[in-house]
């Protein structure tokens, strides 16, 4: 049981780490871009970011379910079941939480930064390199919160991964599993596991931060 | 003299505000130059675009016989570099701050600990080099973005109200810098300010710009020491009256100011008139003195304010006066509020508005 135990935690934090990645490639940018331009309709747009923080897991799982199964309309793909799926769908989850923690993070910080920049001699993408430099902390933050919302979500990666031992289970699933069996004791096993991987990255990025010259 | 910058028919708009309105300006190679006027006047925005950090809405930017484009914007922007009224740090310490824009022109390890380290000598903050910059006061800051953007070494230094808000000693330190500055390394300064003296006495030329206007453009003593009405709609200027002018037998004037008092002016004014006298023209003494200026009046200290190296005296004389002493002086006469005096200052030294 050991061993497999170990197989549920290393795939849940790369099933989420890889999420986490994956939707940092589009919400940073996107975050940034939002948080430093004046544009008409970003309050709105801001809105929105904040209204899908609550999605419930479930509701995006089966939304997701419906499009990936072999009848919806990306069936071909062959993503049901299969761990690629849950990526996919963390990935989703947690993007509002990531774009609207760096819309935060980038307001927070003095935008006169950007022209600082500029005047020292940046270019425009060096400048926005600056200010997104500037917002480290709100940056880290987000993708800190986003890694714990995908890590510890069971909704997507049930619907759209099925749970199946030695190929989508991952540590929520596995502890739901478990109290079906009535296997309380492992259960909570799996639940100390997954409380000490978020306390345990928190943690790595609190003593990174404060080292931060 | 060549021209450095050179602005050409600069209009900006900022939605439906006009920040700059057709504003055409040059500066020299080398030269200290003012850009005076009030708090949203677009002083803020007439350097941003000389810094090519902002663009005009229309008009044009020459910056050393190049007009400034879209494609070479960034290249302009090295040669040129500005200090914010308001202090902007990076998050970092202070040696961090002064090599970005040095590690961004690719310099090499030794020589950005070099340079930072001379700078920091330059605006007296040798040894800071480690510490965050964010923790420094807010005079320090200054002097570090300051530092920061003397490291680069370009050809123009844009400095947007650098001295506000700063105690005398960082007043001092950061003035005394940019005549070094520019002395030595012959680099072009342009500043704005609403500090008239700092303006008058640093710098070599000037521009008056209100409402997105240039509305003079001249010498610092042509601008500052004989105020038009366009500096005295925003400066703080002191001893100004208002009163009707007539012109006398002799070629001056008598203004009748009120309260009984008239003064006397070199000029020819007839009707209503404003003049201004500069508090540092007026002689004062604890008795009437014997001596060719035409105005002399008698009056009471009521207010006395310790400055510097001077000492400034409220004095009522019917109107009130502003009078500007040597502290020595000051000590000399034994002068307190009550004291009676006598103020003495000759025709030329009344300038009209």
């Amino acid at each position: 049981m050991n061993s497999e135990i170990i197989e549920i935690t290393l795939r849940s934090i790369y099933v989420s780490g890889t999420a986490t990645l994956l939707s940092a490639v589009w919400s940073l940018p996107l975050g940034l871009t939002i948080g430093i331009k004046n544009f008409y309709g970003k309050r709105l747009v801001k809105g929105v970011f904040n209204a899908f923080l609550g999605m419930p897991t479930v509701v995006l799982g089966l939304v997701l379910f419906l499009l990936i199964r072999h009848a919806g309309p990306f069936g071909f793909l062959n993503l049901l079941f299969d761990p690629l799926a849950i990526i996919i769908g963390q990935a989703i989850l947690i993007t509002p939480i990531m774009i609207s923690f760096t819309i935060s993070a980038v307001e927070s910080i003095d935008l006169d930064i950007r022209d600082l920049a500029k005047t020292l001699g940046a270019t425009e993408i060096q400048a926005s390199l600056a200010v997104l430099k500037e917002a480290t902390g709100g940056a880290l933050l987000a993708f800190i919160a986003s890694f714990n919302r995908a890590i510890a979500e069971m909704g997507v990666a049930y619907m759209v991964g099925g749970s199946i031992p030695g190929s989508t289970m991952v540590l929520t699933t596995a502890i739901a599993d478990q109290r079906d069996r009535a296997n309380i004791e492992l259960g909570l096993t799996l639940a100390a596991i997954l409380l000490s991987i978020v306390f345990a990255i928190n943690l790595t990025v609190n003593l990174i931060q404060k080292r931060r010259p | 003299m060549r021209n450095l910058i050179k602005l050409k028919d600069v209009t900006k708009n900022y939605g439906d505000i006009k920040a700059l309105n057709h504003v055409s300006l040059r500066v020299r190679k080398g030269e200290v130059f003012t850009i005076a006027g009030p708090n949203g006047s677009g002083k803020t925005t007439m350097l941003k675009i000389m810094a090519s950090i902002d663009t005009p809405t229309k008009g044009e930017v020459h910056f050393d016989g190049l007009r400034v484009s879209d494609s070479n914007r960034s290249q302009i922007r090295t040669k040129c570099t500005m200090v914010f009224q308001k202090t902007v740090l990076f998050n970092t310490t202070v040696y961090k701050n002064i090599a970005y824009g040095l590690k961004l022109r690719k310099f090499s390890k030794n020589e950005i600990d070099e340079r930072v380290e001379n700078v920091l000598d330059l605006v007296k903050l040798h040894g800071y080099e480690k510490r965050l910059a964010k923790n420094l006061s807010g005079g320090e800051q200054q002097r570090v973005s300051l530092a920061r953007a003397l490291a680069l070494d370009t050809e123009l230094l844009l400095l947007d109200e650098p001295t506000a808000n700063l105690d005398p000693k960082n007043v001092s330190i950061i003035e005394e810098t940019m005549s070094r500055v520019n002395r030595e390394f012959n680099t072009t300064i342009i500043m704005a300010t609403h500090n008239l003296f700092q303006a008058e006495t640093i710098t070599k030329r000037a521009a008056l710009i209100l409402g997105g206007k240039i509305v003079q453009v001249g010498t610092a003593q042509e601008i500052f020491r004989v105020p038009s009405k366009h500096l005295a709609s925003f400066a703080r200027l002191e001893n100004v009256f208002s009163g009707t002018s007539k012109i006398l037998k002799e070629g001056t004037s008598l203004i009748d100011v009120g309260n009984g008092l008239e003064i006397e002016t070199s000029l020819k004014k007839s009707g209503n008139a404003t003049v201004f006298v500069r508090p540092e023209d007026i002689i004062l003494s604890k008795k009437p003195i014997s001596s060719s200026a035409r105005n002399v009046f008698k009056g009471k200290i009521v207010e006395i304010s310790d400055l510097e190296s001077v000492v400034k005296l409220k004095i009522d004389a019917g109107k009130q006066f502003i009078v500007q002493i040597t502290k020595r002086s000051f000590n000399e006469m034994q002068l307190n509020v009550r004291s009676e005096v006598f103020l003495t200052f000759k025709a030329s030294s009344v300038h009209t508005i």
